[in-house]
């Protein structure tokens, strides 16, 4: 295990995503999916109620500000450019939309339903992942 | 109820990702970097959430509806189709482009609001783009998880 990895936090944060996805699922009987909430809640999308469907969306945020107001700030290194992060951004949103779900409801959700759809969703785009920074690392592509 | 529930999972959510290292796209797209510096702890964090999810499958089979709702709005698991496979392979090459899948990107804008608001718009893009190619072919494509 690298120095750099965080298998006990990232442990205990995917345990309270756990969480958060179960109440989703038992208390408004929904997947809690980003991707088809966050099109909901905007209105480009159907499926879960618009309440349920904004007020997930707001706590994300509202969550990670509570965890750095409690426990100080949070490393994150973003892209430099804005091009990239503006063409992932694209094609993250229209892949999510065609293939129906991202990492949350594929990944965790679907996963741990053992759902056909999701499992083969999830191999796939970690799969393309794989190969996609492999490519950017093999030409040079910076950060 | 709604409200609160989905407040409540968001919250809850949000913060699961700030505490397990997710809302960091560098540590994200180096999950991704096989044969580079890789980094296993995008793996503990699935791994991690899968466990609740898990039981909560358990225990919703053995409930007649969920706790705000008359009935439970469950995704299919079947069939793989192309758009399905084609839309994740998608998702896949933006997620190493940029280290970011949704929520992160969402939740980020507690950390970085510019970058966030940036990758945001343009995945806003993409919905808007799949919205539109979906809705003259009469019936709504069903939702899937």
């Amino acid at each position: 295990m690298p120095d750099y990895a965080m298998p006990g936090q990232g442990l205990i944060g995917g345990l309270m995503i756990g969480v958060a996805a179960a109440i989703m699922l038992l208390g408004a009987g929904r997947i809690a999916g980003v991707s088809g909430m966050a099109a909901r809640a905007i209105g480009l999308g159907g499926g879960a109620p618009r309440t349920l469907a904004l007020t997930f969306i707001i706590g994300l945020p509202l969550g990670a500000a509570l965890v750095a107001w409690a426990a100080g700030p949070i490393l994150s290194r973003f892209p430099m450019s804005m091009a990239t992060l503006a063409v992932a951004g694209l094609v993250v949103g229209i892949g999510t939309r065609l293939g129906s779900g991202c990492t949350s409801g594929h990944g965790v959700c679907g996963m741990s339903r053992l759902s056909k759809r999701s499992i083969v969703a999830t191999f796939t785009f970690m799969a393309t992942g794989f190969v996609t920074v492999a490519i950017v690392n093999a030409v040079g592509g910076g950060w | 109820m709604r409200g609160v529930i989905g407040l409540a999972s968001g919250l809850l959510f949000g913060a699961g990702l700030a505490v397990s290292g997710m809302l960091d796209p560098l540590r994200v797209r180096s999950f991704l970097d096989l044969f580079g510096a890789w980094d296993p702890t995008l793996a503990f964090v699935m791994g991690g959430a899968m466990i609740p999810m898990a039981i909560a499958w358990l225990i919703q089979r053995r409930m007649a509806a969920p706790v705000a709702d008359a009935h439970f709005h469950l995704p299919d698991t079947d069939p793989i189709t192309p758009r399905l496979v084609g839309g994740s392979a998608l998702f896949g090459i933006g997620w190493g482009l940029g280290g970011l899948c949704p929520g992160p990107a969402l939740a980020a804008f507690a950390i970085n609001p510019p970058a966030a608001a940036i990758f945001t718009a343009a995945m806003a893009v993409g919905f808007a783009i799949v919205w539109a190619l979906d809705r003259p072919s009469g019936p709504r494509t069903p939702v899937h998880a």
